[in-house]
Protein backbone atom coordinates (compact mmCIF):
# COMPACT_ATOMS: atom_id res chain seq x y z
CA UNK A 1 0.00 0.00 0.00
CA UNK A 2 1.47 3.33 -0.99
CA UNK A 3 0.89 6.11 1.52
CA UNK A 4 0.97 9.86 1.02
CA UNK A 5 4.07 11.87 1.86
CA UNK A 6 2.21 13.70 4.61
CA UNK A 7 1.23 10.41 6.22
CA UNK A 8 4.76 9.07 6.02
CA UNK A 9 6.09 12.30 7.50
CA UNK A 10 3.73 12.06 10.49
CA UNK A 11 4.65 8.39 10.88
CA UNK A 12 8.40 8.87 10.80
CA UNK A 13 8.39 12.19 12.68
CA UNK A 14 5.37 11.98 14.93
CA UNK A 15 4.44 15.29 16.58
CA UNK A 16 3.62 15.68 20.24
CA UNK A 17 4.34 12.16 21.43
CA UNK A 18 4.09 11.90 25.17
CA UNK A 19 2.08 11.92 28.33
CA UNK A 20 0.40 14.72 30.27
CA UNK A 21 -0.37 14.43 33.97
CA UNK A 22 -3.85 12.97 33.90
CA UNK A 23 -4.45 13.80 37.56
CA UNK A 24 -4.40 17.53 36.74
CA UNK A 25 -7.82 19.13 36.51
CA UNK A 26 -6.84 21.01 33.38
CA UNK A 27 -5.94 17.80 31.52
CA UNK A 28 -8.44 15.71 29.60
CA UNK A 29 -7.58 12.16 28.51
CA UNK A 30 -9.23 10.11 25.79
CA UNK A 31 -8.32 6.41 25.50
CA UNK A 32 -10.08 4.65 22.64
CA UNK A 33 -9.78 1.38 20.75
CA UNK A 34 -8.67 -2.04 22.00
CA UNK A 35 -5.51 -4.13 21.63
CA UNK A 36 -7.59 -6.98 20.15
CA UNK A 37 -8.67 -4.67 17.34
CA UNK A 38 -5.11 -3.64 16.60
CA UNK A 39 -5.54 0.05 17.50
CA UNK A 40 -5.37 1.91 20.81
CA UNK A 41 -5.12 5.70 20.86
CA UNK A 42 -4.52 7.86 23.86
CA UNK A 43 -4.96 11.55 23.25
CA UNK A 44 -4.51 14.16 25.96
CA UNK A 45 -5.22 17.88 26.01
CA UNK A 46 -4.34 20.60 28.47
CA UNK A 47 -6.89 23.40 28.56
CA UNK A 48 -6.56 26.97 29.75
CA UNK A 49 -9.43 27.38 32.24
CA UNK A 50 -10.08 31.01 31.44
CA UNK A 51 -10.07 30.95 27.65
CA UNK A 52 -11.07 27.29 27.16
CA UNK A 53 -8.20 27.07 24.70
CA UNK A 54 -6.16 23.92 24.21
CA UNK A 55 -2.62 24.90 25.16
CA UNK A 56 -1.00 21.50 24.81
CA UNK A 57 -1.82 18.13 23.25
CA UNK A 58 0.01 14.81 23.45
CA UNK A 59 -0.62 11.34 22.10
CA UNK A 60 0.51 7.76 22.20
CA UNK A 61 -0.86 5.21 19.78
CA UNK A 62 -0.60 1.45 19.36
CA UNK A 63 -1.53 0.77 15.78
CA UNK A 64 -0.67 0.86 12.13
CA UNK A 65 0.98 3.74 10.32
CA UNK A 66 -2.34 5.40 9.51
CA UNK A 67 -3.44 5.31 13.14
CA UNK A 68 -0.18 6.88 14.29
CA UNK A 69 -0.30 9.56 11.61
CA UNK A 70 -3.98 10.33 12.32
CA UNK A 71 -3.34 10.88 16.01
CA UNK A 72 -0.17 12.89 15.38
CA UNK A 73 -2.10 15.15 13.01
CA UNK A 74 -4.94 15.48 15.53
CA UNK A 75 -2.58 16.82 18.20
CA UNK A 76 -1.27 19.44 15.76
CA UNK A 77 -4.78 20.57 14.93
CA UNK A 78 -5.88 20.67 18.56
CA UNK A 79 -3.22 23.04 19.82
CA UNK A 80 -4.51 26.59 19.99
CA UNK A 81 -8.11 25.64 19.31
CA UNK A 82 -11.00 26.49 21.59
CA UNK A 83 -12.55 23.27 22.91
CA UNK A 84 -15.80 23.99 21.09
CA UNK A 85 -13.93 24.33 17.83
CA UNK A 86 -12.01 21.16 18.62
CA UNK A 87 -15.29 19.31 19.18
CA UNK A 88 -16.09 20.06 15.55
CA UNK A 89 -13.04 18.30 14.04
CA UNK A 90 -14.42 15.78 11.58
CA UNK A 91 -12.72 12.51 10.69
CA UNK A 92 -13.14 13.19 6.97
CA UNK A 93 -10.84 16.19 7.30
CA UNK A 94 -8.14 13.79 8.56
CA UNK A 95 -8.87 11.37 5.71
CA UNK A 96 -8.38 14.19 3.21
CA UNK A 97 -5.29 15.69 4.80
CA UNK A 98 -3.46 12.33 4.96
CA UNK A 99 -5.07 10.81 1.84
CA UNK A 100 -6.04 7.71 3.81
CA UNK A 101 -7.04 4.74 1.68
CA UNK A 102 -10.60 3.37 2.25
CA UNK A 103 -9.45 0.46 4.47
CA UNK A 104 -7.81 2.97 6.81
CA UNK A 105 -10.75 5.32 7.30
CA UNK A 106 -11.45 3.70 10.67
CA UNK A 107 -8.13 5.16 11.89
CA UNK A 108 -9.48 8.67 11.35
CA UNK A 109 -12.75 7.74 13.08
CA UNK A 110 -10.73 6.55 16.04
CA UNK A 111 -8.83 9.86 16.12
CA UNK A 112 -12.09 11.81 16.12
CA UNK A 113 -13.38 9.59 18.92
CA UNK A 114 -10.19 10.21 20.89
CA UNK A 115 -10.52 13.99 20.50
CA UNK A 116 -14.12 13.91 21.70
CA UNK A 117 -13.29 11.57 24.58
CA UNK A 118 -10.45 13.85 25.76
CA UNK A 119 -12.66 16.94 25.65
CA UNK A 120 -15.49 15.16 27.48
CA UNK A 121 -13.04 13.98 30.14
CA UNK A 122 -11.86 17.56 30.66
CA UNK A 123 -15.45 18.83 30.80
CA UNK A 124 -16.63 16.22 33.26
CA UNK A 125 -13.63 16.88 35.53
CA UNK A 126 -14.57 20.55 35.60
CA UNK A 127 -18.34 20.07 35.69
CA UNK A 128 -18.82 21.88 32.41
CA UNK B 1 15.44 3.44 -6.23
CA UNK B 2 18.65 3.56 -4.26
CA UNK B 3 21.37 1.11 -5.11
CA UNK B 4 21.24 -0.11 -1.51
CA UNK B 5 20.47 -3.81 -1.31
CA UNK B 6 17.01 -4.72 -0.12
CA UNK B 7 16.80 -7.54 2.37
CA UNK B 8 14.21 -10.19 1.53
CA UNK B 9 12.93 -12.29 4.44
CA UNK B 10 9.58 -13.25 2.96
CA UNK B 11 10.60 -16.52 1.31
CA UNK B 12 7.43 -18.28 2.49
CA UNK B 13 5.47 -15.92 0.26
CA UNK B 14 7.66 -16.61 -2.74
CA UNK B 15 11.30 -17.20 -3.53
CA UNK B 16 13.41 -15.60 -6.24
CA UNK B 17 14.20 -17.84 -9.18
CA UNK B 18 17.62 -19.41 -8.89
CA UNK B 19 19.70 -18.20 -11.89
CA UNK B 20 20.45 -21.85 -12.71
CA UNK B 21 16.70 -22.43 -13.03
CA UNK B 22 16.27 -19.48 -15.39
CA UNK B 23 19.15 -20.75 -17.48
CA UNK B 24 17.51 -24.17 -17.81
CA UNK B 25 14.21 -22.58 -18.84
CA UNK B 26 15.44 -20.19 -21.52
CA UNK B 27 15.78 -22.59 -24.48
CA UNK B 28 12.18 -23.68 -23.96
CA UNK B 29 10.86 -20.22 -24.77
CA UNK B 30 12.59 -19.99 -28.12
CA UNK B 31 14.43 -23.02 -29.52
CA UNK B 32 12.29 -25.75 -27.96
CA UNK B 33 9.01 -23.85 -28.03
CA UNK B 34 6.92 -26.79 -29.25
CA UNK B 35 3.69 -28.07 -27.74
CA UNK B 36 4.49 -31.11 -25.62
CA UNK B 37 1.33 -32.73 -26.96
CA UNK B 38 2.52 -32.51 -30.59
CA UNK B 39 3.49 -36.14 -31.02
CA UNK B 40 4.43 -36.07 -34.67
CA UNK B 41 7.29 -33.62 -35.13
CA UNK B 42 10.63 -32.77 -33.52
CA UNK B 43 9.38 -29.54 -31.94
CA UNK B 44 6.82 -31.51 -29.96
CA UNK B 45 9.35 -34.22 -29.14
CA UNK B 46 11.84 -31.73 -27.72
CA UNK B 47 9.18 -30.14 -25.55
CA UNK B 48 7.93 -33.51 -24.38
CA UNK B 49 11.45 -34.60 -23.56
CA UNK B 50 11.90 -31.49 -21.42
CA UNK B 51 8.66 -32.21 -19.58
CA UNK B 52 9.49 -35.89 -19.08
CA UNK B 53 12.88 -35.05 -17.63
CA UNK B 54 11.36 -32.45 -15.30
CA UNK B 55 8.74 -34.95 -14.21
CA UNK B 56 11.54 -37.28 -13.11
CA UNK B 57 13.29 -34.48 -11.24
CA UNK B 58 10.12 -33.37 -9.46
CA UNK B 59 9.12 -36.94 -8.62
CA UNK B 60 12.53 -37.70 -7.17
CA UNK B 61 12.37 -34.73 -4.84
CA UNK B 62 9.37 -36.20 -3.03
CA UNK B 63 10.11 -39.91 -3.44
CA UNK B 64 7.40 -40.49 -6.02
CA UNK B 65 7.30 -42.22 -9.40
CA UNK B 66 7.26 -39.82 -12.35
CA UNK B 67 3.94 -41.28 -13.51
CA UNK B 68 2.41 -39.99 -10.30
CA UNK B 69 3.10 -36.31 -11.00
CA UNK B 70 0.33 -34.17 -12.52
CA UNK B 71 1.52 -30.71 -13.50
CA UNK B 72 -0.79 -27.80 -12.71
CA UNK B 73 -0.63 -24.00 -12.63
CA UNK B 74 0.37 -23.97 -8.98
CA UNK B 75 -0.36 -25.35 -5.52
CA UNK B 76 -3.80 -23.76 -5.31
CA UNK B 77 -4.93 -25.55 -8.45
CA UNK B 78 -3.33 -28.79 -7.28
CA UNK B 79 -5.17 -28.53 -3.94
CA UNK B 80 -8.47 -27.80 -5.68
CA UNK B 81 -7.94 -30.78 -7.98
CA UNK B 82 -7.03 -33.07 -5.09
CA UNK B 83 -9.93 -32.15 -2.81
CA UNK B 84 -12.67 -31.60 -5.37
CA UNK B 85 -11.43 -34.42 -7.59
CA UNK B 86 -11.25 -36.93 -4.73
CA UNK B 87 -14.62 -35.88 -3.37
CA UNK B 88 -16.23 -36.37 -6.77
CA UNK B 89 -14.44 -39.68 -7.31
CA UNK B 90 -15.17 -41.19 -3.90
CA UNK B 91 -18.37 -39.56 -2.74
CA UNK B 92 -20.28 -42.82 -3.12
CA UNK B 93 -18.03 -44.23 -0.39
CA UNK B 94 -18.63 -41.31 1.88
CA UNK B 95 -18.85 -37.55 2.10
CA UNK B 96 -16.73 -36.75 5.15
CA UNK B 97 -13.45 -34.82 4.96
CA UNK B 98 -11.18 -33.90 7.86
CA UNK B 99 -8.80 -30.96 7.83
CA UNK B 100 -7.37 -28.46 10.34
CA UNK B 101 -8.09 -24.83 11.15
CA UNK B 102 -4.52 -23.76 10.38
CA UNK B 103 -4.53 -24.98 6.78
CA UNK B 104 -3.93 -22.58 3.91
CA UNK B 105 -6.98 -20.79 2.48
CA UNK B 106 -6.65 -22.88 -0.66
CA UNK B 107 -7.63 -25.91 1.43
CA UNK B 108 -10.13 -24.20 3.73
CA UNK B 109 -12.01 -22.36 0.98
CA UNK B 110 -12.11 -25.48 -1.20
CA UNK B 111 -13.57 -27.39 1.75
CA UNK B 112 -16.15 -24.64 2.24
CA UNK B 113 -17.10 -25.03 -1.41
CA UNK B 114 -17.38 -28.79 -1.03
CA UNK B 115 -19.74 -28.27 1.91
CA UNK B 116 -22.15 -26.56 -0.47
CA UNK B 117 -21.87 -29.65 -2.68
CA UNK B 118 -22.84 -32.11 0.05
CA UNK B 119 -19.57 -32.70 1.85
CA UNK B 120 -19.31 -32.78 5.61
CA UNK B 121 -16.08 -31.25 6.79
CA UNK B 122 -14.45 -31.42 10.23
CA UNK B 123 -12.00 -28.59 10.94
CA UNK B 124 -9.67 -29.82 13.68
CA UNK B 125 -8.43 -27.42 16.34
CA UNK B 126 -4.71 -27.26 16.89
CA UNK B 127 -2.82 -27.25 20.18
CA UNK B 128 -1.15 -24.05 21.42
CA UNK B 129 2.07 -25.10 19.68
CA UNK B 130 0.27 -25.50 16.36
CA UNK B 131 0.35 -29.30 16.20
CA UNK B 132 -2.87 -31.22 15.68
CA UNK B 133 -4.02 -33.58 18.41
CA UNK B 134 -3.74 -37.11 17.02
CA UNK B 135 -6.39 -38.47 19.38
CA UNK B 136 -8.76 -35.78 18.19
CA UNK B 137 -8.03 -36.71 14.59
CA UNK B 138 -8.73 -40.36 15.20
CA UNK B 139 -11.91 -39.55 17.12
CA UNK B 140 -13.16 -37.42 14.24
CA UNK B 141 -12.91 -40.25 11.69
CA UNK B 142 -16.21 -41.92 10.85
CA UNK B 143 -17.24 -44.64 8.40
CA UNK B 144 -18.01 -41.87 5.93
CA UNK B 145 -14.53 -40.31 6.08
CA UNK B 146 -12.96 -40.49 2.64
CA UNK B 147 -10.15 -37.99 3.00
CA UNK B 148 -7.91 -36.36 5.59
CA UNK B 149 -6.09 -33.21 4.45
CA UNK B 150 -3.27 -31.99 6.69
CA UNK B 151 -0.44 -29.73 5.58
CA UNK B 152 3.15 -30.88 6.10
CA UNK B 153 4.41 -27.48 7.28
CA UNK B 154 2.52 -24.32 8.05
CA UNK B 155 3.21 -21.22 6.00
CA UNK B 156 2.93 -18.74 8.87
CA UNK B 157 4.62 -20.55 11.74
CA UNK B 158 6.69 -23.20 9.94
CA UNK B 159 5.30 -25.84 12.33
CA UNK B 160 5.67 -29.39 10.95
CA UNK B 161 2.83 -31.82 11.59
CA UNK B 162 3.48 -35.44 12.64
CA UNK B 163 2.78 -36.83 9.16
CA UNK B 164 3.91 -40.40 9.94
CA UNK B 165 1.48 -40.70 12.84
CA UNK B 166 -1.30 -39.05 10.87
CA UNK B 167 -0.69 -41.48 8.05
CA UNK B 168 -0.93 -44.48 10.38
CA UNK B 169 -4.29 -43.30 11.66
CA UNK B 170 -5.58 -42.80 8.11
CA UNK B 171 -4.39 -46.22 7.05
CA UNK B 172 -6.01 -47.89 10.04
CA UNK B 173 -9.37 -46.38 9.11
CA UNK B 174 -9.08 -46.64 5.35
CA UNK B 175 -9.11 -42.89 4.67
CA UNK B 176 -6.98 -41.29 1.98
CA UNK B 177 -4.35 -38.79 3.14
CA UNK B 178 -3.82 -35.58 1.24
CA UNK B 179 -1.06 -33.14 2.23
CA UNK B 180 -0.34 -29.60 1.18
CA UNK B 181 3.46 -29.89 1.04
CA UNK B 182 3.95 -26.45 -0.52
CA UNK B 183 6.16 -25.08 2.26
CA UNK B 184 7.99 -28.33 3.00
CA UNK B 185 8.92 -29.64 -0.44
CA UNK B 186 12.45 -28.67 -1.35
CA UNK B 187 13.19 -27.36 2.14
CA UNK B 188 13.01 -30.48 4.31
CA UNK B 189 13.10 -34.14 3.24
CA UNK B 190 9.66 -35.19 2.02
CA UNK B 191 9.06 -38.80 1.02
CA UNK B 192 5.41 -39.27 0.15
CA UNK B 193 5.75 -43.03 -0.30
CA UNK B 194 7.45 -43.66 3.01
CA UNK B 195 4.96 -41.38 4.71
CA UNK B 196 1.94 -43.09 3.19
CA UNK B 197 0.58 -39.92 1.62
CA UNK B 198 -1.81 -40.43 -1.31
CA UNK B 199 -2.20 -36.91 -2.65
CA UNK B 200 0.28 -34.06 -2.27
CA UNK B 201 0.17 -30.54 -3.69
CA UNK B 202 3.14 -28.20 -4.15
CA UNK B 203 4.55 -25.46 -6.31
CA UNK B 204 7.79 -24.35 -7.96
CA UNK B 205 7.91 -20.74 -6.77
CA UNK B 206 8.48 -21.62 -3.11
CA UNK B 207 11.64 -23.55 -4.03
CA UNK B 208 13.47 -21.07 -6.26
CA UNK B 209 11.52 -22.06 -9.37
CA UNK B 210 9.15 -19.95 -11.49
CA UNK B 211 5.61 -18.87 -10.57
CA UNK B 212 2.66 -20.38 -12.43
CA UNK B 213 3.63 -24.03 -12.18
CA UNK B 214 2.81 -26.60 -9.54
CA UNK B 215 2.13 -30.29 -9.20
CA UNK B 216 -0.19 -32.80 -7.66
CA UNK B 217 1.20 -36.16 -6.62
CA UNK B 218 -1.41 -38.88 -7.09
CA UNK B 219 -0.52 -42.28 -5.66
CA UNK B 220 -0.74 -44.98 -8.35
CA UNK B 221 -0.12 -48.27 -6.60
CA UNK B 222 -1.69 -49.57 -3.40
CA UNK B 223 -3.98 -47.80 -3.44
CA UNK B 224 -4.48 -46.62 -7.00
CA UNK B 225 -5.92 -43.19 -6.34
CA UNK B 226 -7.89 -41.28 -8.93
CA UNK B 227 -9.24 -37.78 -8.98
CA UNK B 228 -11.95 -36.49 -11.29
CA UNK B 229 -10.64 -33.81 -13.63
CA UNK B 230 -11.82 -30.31 -12.76
CA UNK B 231 -11.07 -28.87 -16.17
CA UNK B 232 -12.34 -30.29 -19.43
CA UNK B 233 -10.23 -30.31 -22.56
CA UNK B 234 -7.60 -32.31 -24.34
CA UNK B 235 -7.15 -34.93 -21.64
CA UNK B 236 -3.54 -34.06 -20.78
CA UNK B 237 -1.83 -35.44 -17.69
CA UNK B 238 -3.49 -38.86 -17.84
CA UNK B 239 -6.86 -37.19 -18.18
CA UNK B 240 -6.64 -35.47 -14.82
CA UNK B 241 -5.59 -32.00 -15.94
CA UNK B 242 -6.30 -30.70 -19.42
CA UNK B 243 -4.50 -27.73 -20.87
CA UNK B 244 -1.35 -27.17 -22.91
CA UNK B 245 1.67 -27.77 -20.74
CA UNK B 246 3.66 -24.79 -19.46
CA UNK B 247 6.88 -26.30 -20.81
CA UNK B 248 9.39 -23.61 -19.73
CA UNK B 249 7.76 -23.45 -16.31
CA UNK B 250 7.80 -27.21 -15.91
CA UNK B 251 11.43 -27.42 -16.99
CA UNK B 252 12.24 -24.73 -14.42
CA UNK B 253 10.28 -26.61 -11.76
CA UNK B 254 12.33 -29.71 -12.56
CA UNK B 255 15.62 -27.86 -12.29
CA UNK B 256 14.51 -26.22 -9.03
CA UNK B 257 13.57 -29.64 -7.63
CA UNK B 258 16.92 -31.12 -8.63
CA UNK B 259 18.82 -28.24 -7.02
CA UNK B 260 16.71 -28.53 -3.89
CA UNK B 261 17.37 -32.28 -3.63
CA UNK B 262 21.07 -31.60 -3.81
CA UNK B 263 21.33 -28.47 -1.68
CA UNK B 264 18.49 -28.86 0.79
CA UNK B 265 20.55 -30.17 3.66
CA UNK B 266 23.28 -27.56 3.30
CA UNK B 267 20.72 -24.74 3.01
CA UNK B 268 18.75 -26.01 5.99
CA UNK B 269 21.80 -26.22 8.22
CA UNK B 270 22.98 -22.75 7.29
CA UNK B 271 19.56 -21.14 7.51
CA UNK B 272 18.59 -22.71 10.82
CA UNK B 273 21.74 -21.22 12.35
CA UNK B 274 20.88 -17.78 10.98
CA UNK B 275 17.24 -18.15 12.06
CA UNK B 276 18.31 -19.14 15.57
CA UNK B 277 20.71 -16.20 15.72
CA UNK B 278 17.90 -13.82 14.77
CA UNK B 279 15.48 -15.29 17.26
CA UNK B 280 18.02 -15.37 20.08
CA UNK B 281 19.08 -11.78 19.45
CA UNK B 282 15.53 -10.46 19.77
CA UNK B 283 15.15 -12.36 23.02
CA UNK B 284 18.31 -10.76 24.37
CA UNK B 285 17.83 -7.19 23.09
CA UNK B 286 14.12 -6.81 23.71
CA UNK B 287 11.65 -7.60 26.46
CA UNK B 288 8.26 -9.20 25.95
CA UNK B 289 9.06 -11.21 22.85
CA UNK B 290 7.17 -14.44 22.17
CA UNK B 291 8.01 -17.09 19.57
CA UNK B 292 4.82 -18.56 18.11
CA UNK B 293 4.42 -22.28 17.42
CA UNK B 294 6.39 -25.39 18.22
CA UNK B 295 10.12 -24.71 17.99
CA UNK B 296 11.23 -28.32 17.79
CA UNK B 297 9.00 -29.46 14.94
CA UNK B 298 9.55 -26.47 12.72
CA UNK B 299 10.94 -25.54 9.32
CA UNK B 300 14.62 -24.57 9.54
CA UNK B 301 14.25 -21.17 7.91
CA UNK B 302 11.13 -19.78 9.60
CA UNK B 303 10.33 -18.02 12.83
CA UNK B 304 7.15 -16.22 13.80
CA UNK B 305 7.57 -13.74 16.63
CA UNK B 306 5.17 -11.48 18.53
CA UNK B 307 6.62 -8.23 19.82
CA UNK B 308 4.14 -7.40 22.54
CA UNK B 309 2.44 -4.01 22.66
CA UNK B 310 3.40 -2.96 19.16
CA UNK B 311 1.26 -3.42 16.09
CA UNK B 312 2.78 -5.40 13.23
CA UNK B 313 2.05 -3.19 10.27
CA UNK B 314 3.19 -0.04 12.02
CA UNK B 315 6.32 -1.86 13.07
CA UNK B 316 7.00 -3.00 9.51
CA UNK B 317 6.62 0.58 8.27
CA UNK B 318 9.66 1.55 10.33
CA UNK B 319 11.93 -0.63 8.17
CA UNK B 320 10.03 -1.72 5.07
CA UNK B 321 12.08 0.55 2.83
CA UNK B 322 14.94 -1.90 3.34
CA UNK B 323 13.58 -5.16 4.76
CA UNK B 324 10.69 -7.20 3.37
CA UNK B 325 8.75 -9.57 5.58
CA UNK B 326 5.17 -10.40 6.62
CA UNK B 327 2.97 -9.66 9.59
CA UNK B 328 0.02 -11.50 11.10
CA UNK B 329 -1.52 -8.14 11.77
CA UNK B 330 -4.95 -7.39 10.42
CA UNK B 331 -3.76 -4.16 8.98
CA UNK B 332 -1.77 -5.86 6.26
CA UNK B 333 -4.94 -7.34 4.84
CA UNK B 334 -8.17 -5.83 3.63
CA UNK B 335 -10.21 -7.94 6.05
CA UNK B 336 -8.96 -6.22 9.23
CA UNK B 337 -8.95 -9.64 10.88
CA UNK B 338 -5.67 -10.79 12.37
CA UNK B 339 -4.05 -14.05 11.23
CA UNK B 340 -6.52 -16.92 11.69
CA UNK B 341 -3.56 -19.29 11.99
CA UNK B 342 -2.16 -17.51 15.04
CA UNK B 343 -5.63 -17.13 16.51
CA UNK B 344 -6.12 -20.91 16.08
CA UNK B 345 -2.97 -21.41 18.19
CA UNK B 346 -4.86 -19.65 20.96
CA UNK B 347 -2.94 -16.40 20.73
CA UNK B 348 -5.09 -13.46 21.70
CA UNK B 349 -5.92 -11.13 18.83
CA UNK B 350 -3.55 -8.61 20.42
CA UNK B 351 -0.57 -10.97 20.09
CA UNK B 352 -1.58 -11.89 16.56
CA UNK B 353 -1.60 -8.20 15.66
CA UNK B 354 1.92 -7.90 17.06
CA UNK B 355 3.48 -10.72 15.06
CA UNK B 356 6.09 -10.76 12.33
CA UNK B 357 7.05 -13.73 10.18
CA UNK B 358 10.70 -14.03 9.20
CA UNK B 359 11.25 -16.57 6.41
CA UNK B 360 14.85 -16.90 5.29
CA UNK B 361 16.01 -18.34 1.99
CA UNK B 362 18.89 -19.63 -0.09
CA UNK B 363 20.12 -16.11 -0.78
CA UNK B 364 19.91 -14.78 2.79
CA UNK B 365 23.29 -13.77 4.20
CA UNK B 366 24.55 -13.34 7.73
CA UNK B 367 24.87 -9.62 7.04
CA UNK B 368 21.15 -9.53 6.15
CA UNK B 369 20.39 -11.08 9.52
CA UNK B 370 22.63 -8.66 11.43
CA UNK B 371 20.99 -5.69 9.72
CA UNK B 372 17.55 -7.13 10.40
CA UNK B 373 18.30 -7.60 14.08
CA UNK B 374 19.37 -3.96 14.32
CA UNK B 375 16.53 -2.49 12.25
CA UNK B 376 13.70 -4.52 13.79
CA UNK B 377 14.93 -3.95 17.35
CA UNK B 378 15.15 -0.21 16.70
CA UNK B 379 11.67 -0.32 15.16
CA UNK B 380 10.22 -2.15 18.17
CA UNK B 381 11.78 0.35 20.58
CA UNK B 382 10.50 3.28 18.51
CA UNK B 383 6.99 1.86 18.35
CA UNK B 384 6.98 1.05 22.05
CA UNK B 385 7.90 4.67 22.81
CA UNK B 386 4.75 5.56 20.88
CA UNK B 387 2.57 2.85 22.41
CA UNK B 388 0.14 3.70 25.21
CA UNK B 389 -0.27 0.05 26.11
CA UNK B 390 3.49 -0.38 26.45
CA UNK B 391 3.44 2.56 28.87
CA UNK B 392 0.56 0.97 30.78
CA UNK B 393 2.38 -2.36 30.87
CA UNK B 394 5.48 -0.61 32.23
CA UNK B 395 3.36 1.05 34.91
CA UNK B 396 2.27 -2.41 35.99
CA UNK B 397 -1.31 -2.11 34.78
CA UNK B 398 -2.93 -5.45 33.96
CA UNK B 399 -4.12 -4.84 30.40
CA UNK B 400 -6.68 -7.62 30.60
CA UNK B 401 -8.52 -5.63 33.29
CA UNK B 402 -8.74 -2.44 31.28
CA UNK B 403 -12.17 -1.47 30.00
CA UNK B 404 -11.41 -1.01 26.29
CA UNK B 405 -13.82 0.67 23.91
CA UNK B 406 -14.24 -1.85 21.10
CA UNK B 407 -14.72 -0.35 17.71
Amino acid sequence: MAYSEKLMDHFHNPRNVGTLDKSKKTVGTGLVGAPECGDVMRLQIEVDDLTQTIVDAKFKTFGCGSAIASSSLATEWLKGKNINEAMGIDNMAIVEELALPPVKIHCSVLAEDAIKAAIKDYQSKNNI
Amino acid sequence: MEAKKLIYLDNNATTPCDPRVVEAMLPYFTTHFGNAASRNHPFGWAAEEGVDYAREQVAQLIGADSKEIIFTSGATEAINLALKGAFEMYRKKGNHIITAKTEHKAVLDTCKKLETMGAEVTYLDVQPDGLIDLAQLEAAITKKTILVSIMWANNETGVIQPMAEISKICEKHGALLMSDITQAAGKVPVDVKKMGIHLAAFTAHKMYGPKGVGALFVNRIKPRVKVTAQMDGGGHERGMRSGTMNVPGIVGFGKAAELASREMQRDAERLSKLRDKLQKAFGEILEEVVVNGNQEHRMPHVTNISFKHVEGEGLMMTFNQKIALSSGSACTSASLEPSYVLVALGLGDDLAHSSLRFSLGRFTTEEDIDQTIAAVSAGVNHMRDLSPIWEMYKEGIDLSNVQWSEH
